[in-house]
């Protein structure tokens, strides 16, 4: 406790809650009252309706949802597999290959997206790796933004790892494959699950690459908002990113309570 | 390995080609002279400027925003610090635009605080007009980057010895003092290294910055989008894209630095 008397951590906390209202709070509660806004002239929103939602469910609007989804899981599945891979094969070079290598999987996460969306618009757009105008060149800049973050999850949980359990396992004659799957997996499996949940999240609001890549049909979350409130339809694109914002909560939280059960927390 | 192998065809390759990109005019002709025009002309000096002074004043805001946050959070707690906490860490896996929309209807020329100051002085046109500015621009990603600042600086204090404090307070000193002597010391290392980490999100940002939709604040990555998309000017969006990615590059190995020396 750095402050004694009760009137100036009263003074302190009063301070607190002014900047975190006015930087945090205030941006979401925003958010949320005017996708519920009727009609919004003066200060506050002169009813309450919520239109804006079943306006976006019923409209082209849910396809994005869609499509941020599948794009998020498929993308997110993917670079979990290369992510854990490549930190665990890493763990068996030595200790300048593994820095110099650990390094080049981070660098995607220090590109701009902008950049990245570019790279891929001029690398394949031309036979024979014509996937300009696909779904997949979507995949591949989502895979490629969060394949850093969830290769450094995945590294930071096996540094933590004890050697003990493999090296027992080991000793009793456990192949490296029943290794593997029965003991390292399993003790990673809380960083695993996270690492999916932050890739998932970033994923979902993906803006820079995407709108670089995207073709007509495969329109996510984030672009869909963009146009909706480039177009001055500013309701409705605080309703989608309401649902954008509890879909992103909603995977987080479950899965940091499936990570606490599995972790015995 | 296979893992290094598909990152080297979908991110390595594609960056290479950027580069020779940048050589090439559109129709596959080598041209040189186009690079140094475009480092001469207004647009790319412009955006040049902009993104550097958007990027050091949100990084400033951020260390000050954060340092406070944090100092509070750590020394002063009250009941339900913790969830705070945890709440703003959230922010860090939220669409950074979220709140560039939100600040629309809270500051924009319609937006809550406006019509509030018009309706109680009938004013004739709106007072507050800072959001279609630079300003607007820093003040949504102080909000957005707070929290990188925030979790290496909570981690860091939380290794504080608390008697430290106690003894020296017990001494008479008085609080500013102890931040000085005896915390700040203990900060700088997450200062620095959440520091460069904000130089390198405020100079990548551009959900932000494409949301603001200003006429006057474009950025580099808002000028490879505009020149790619908009006017399928290849080798000009290469050409920036090569020296916006030289500079995040740069940024991140100071990052990388300031990192390891905090590890260490």
């Amino acid at each position: 406790m750095l402050v004694w008397s009760r009137s100036g951590r009263l003074v302190i906390w009063v301070f607190f809650a002014l900047i975190f209202g006015v930087l945090f709070l205030a941006p979401l509660a925003v958010i949320l009252l005017s996708s519920l806004a009727d009609q919004w002239n003066g200060v506050l929103p002169s009813g309450l309706t919520t239109e804006h939602y079943t306006d976006v469910a019923r409209g082209a609007a849910w396809n994005s949802v869609k499509a941020s989804f599948i794009t998020g899981f498929l993308a997110s599945a993917l670079a979990l597999v290369s992510g854990t891979w490549a930190a665990l094969s890493l763990r068996l070079q030595g200790a300048a290959l593994k820095r110099l290598l650990g390094l080049l999987f981070f660098i995607p996460s220090a590109v701009p997206s902008v950049s990245v969306g570019l790279g891929l618009l001029v690398a394949f757009s031309h036979p024979p790796l014509l996937l300009n105008g696909t779904i997949a060149i979507v995949m591949i800049a989502h895979f490629v933004l969060i394949s850093a973050f969830t290769f450094g999850n995945v590294s930071a949980g096996l540094a933590r790892l004890s050697p003990d359990f493999e090296q027992v396992a080991s000793s009793l004659g456990a192949r490296p494959a029943y290794r593997l799957w029965h003991v390292t997996l399993p003790l990673l499996a809380p960083y695993l699950v996270a690492a999916f949940g932050l890739s998932f999240a970033l994923s979902m609001g993906e803006l820079g690459a995407t709108v670089m890549v995207y073709p007509p049909g495969w329109v996510t979350l984030p672009v869909s908002i963009f146009s909706l409130t480039d177009r001055g339809d500013i309701f409705a694109g605080a309703a989608l990113t309401m649902i954008l914002v509890a879909a992103t909560l909603i995977l987080l939280l479950g899965l940091e309570r499936i990570t606490a059960r599995a972790t015995g927390s | 390995m296979p893992p290094a192998a598909l990152l080297a065809l979908l991110f390595f390759y594609p960056l290479a080609l950027i580069i020779r990109q940048a050589f090439l005019d559109d129709s596959g002709v080598a041209n040189a002279a186009e690079i140094i025009r475009v480092l001469h002309s207004r647009f790319f000096l412009n955006a040049l400027v902009n993104t550097v002074t958007i990027s050091v004043a949100a990084t400033a805001g951020c260390l000050i925003v954060g340092l406070v946050l944090a100092l509070i959070l750590a020394f002063v707690p009250f009941p339900g610090s913790g969830f705070i906490a945890r709440l703003i860490d959230t922010f860090i896996a939220l669409p950074t635009f979220l709140v560039t929309l939100a600040f629309t209807f809270l500051y924009g020329s319609a937006g809550m605080l406006n019509s509030g100051l018009m309706e109680t002085f009938s004013l004739p046109a709106p007072p507050v007009d800072f959001l279609y500015s630079t300003w607007g621009v820093v003040l949504a990603e102080v909000t957005v980057y707070t929290p990188f600042i925030l979790r290496p600086l909570l981690a860091a204090f939380s290794l504080v010895d608390r008697g430290q404090i106690e003894a020296a307070s017990v001494l008479g000193a008085r609080p500013l003092r102890i931040v000085r002597q005896v915390i700040l010391p203990a900060a700088v290392p997450a200062l620095i290294a959440g520091g460069s980490l904000c130089l390198l999100l405020t100079v990548n940002e551009f959900g932000i910055v494409l949301f603001i939709g200003a006429k006057g604040v474009i950025t580099l990555p808002l000028l490879i989008y505009g020149k790619a998309i908009q006017e399928s000017a290849y080798q000009v969006a290469c050409i920036i894209a090569t020296i916006n990615i030289a500079l995040s590059l740069g940024l991140f190995g100071l990052y990388r630095l300031a990192a390891g020396r905090l590890g260490a």
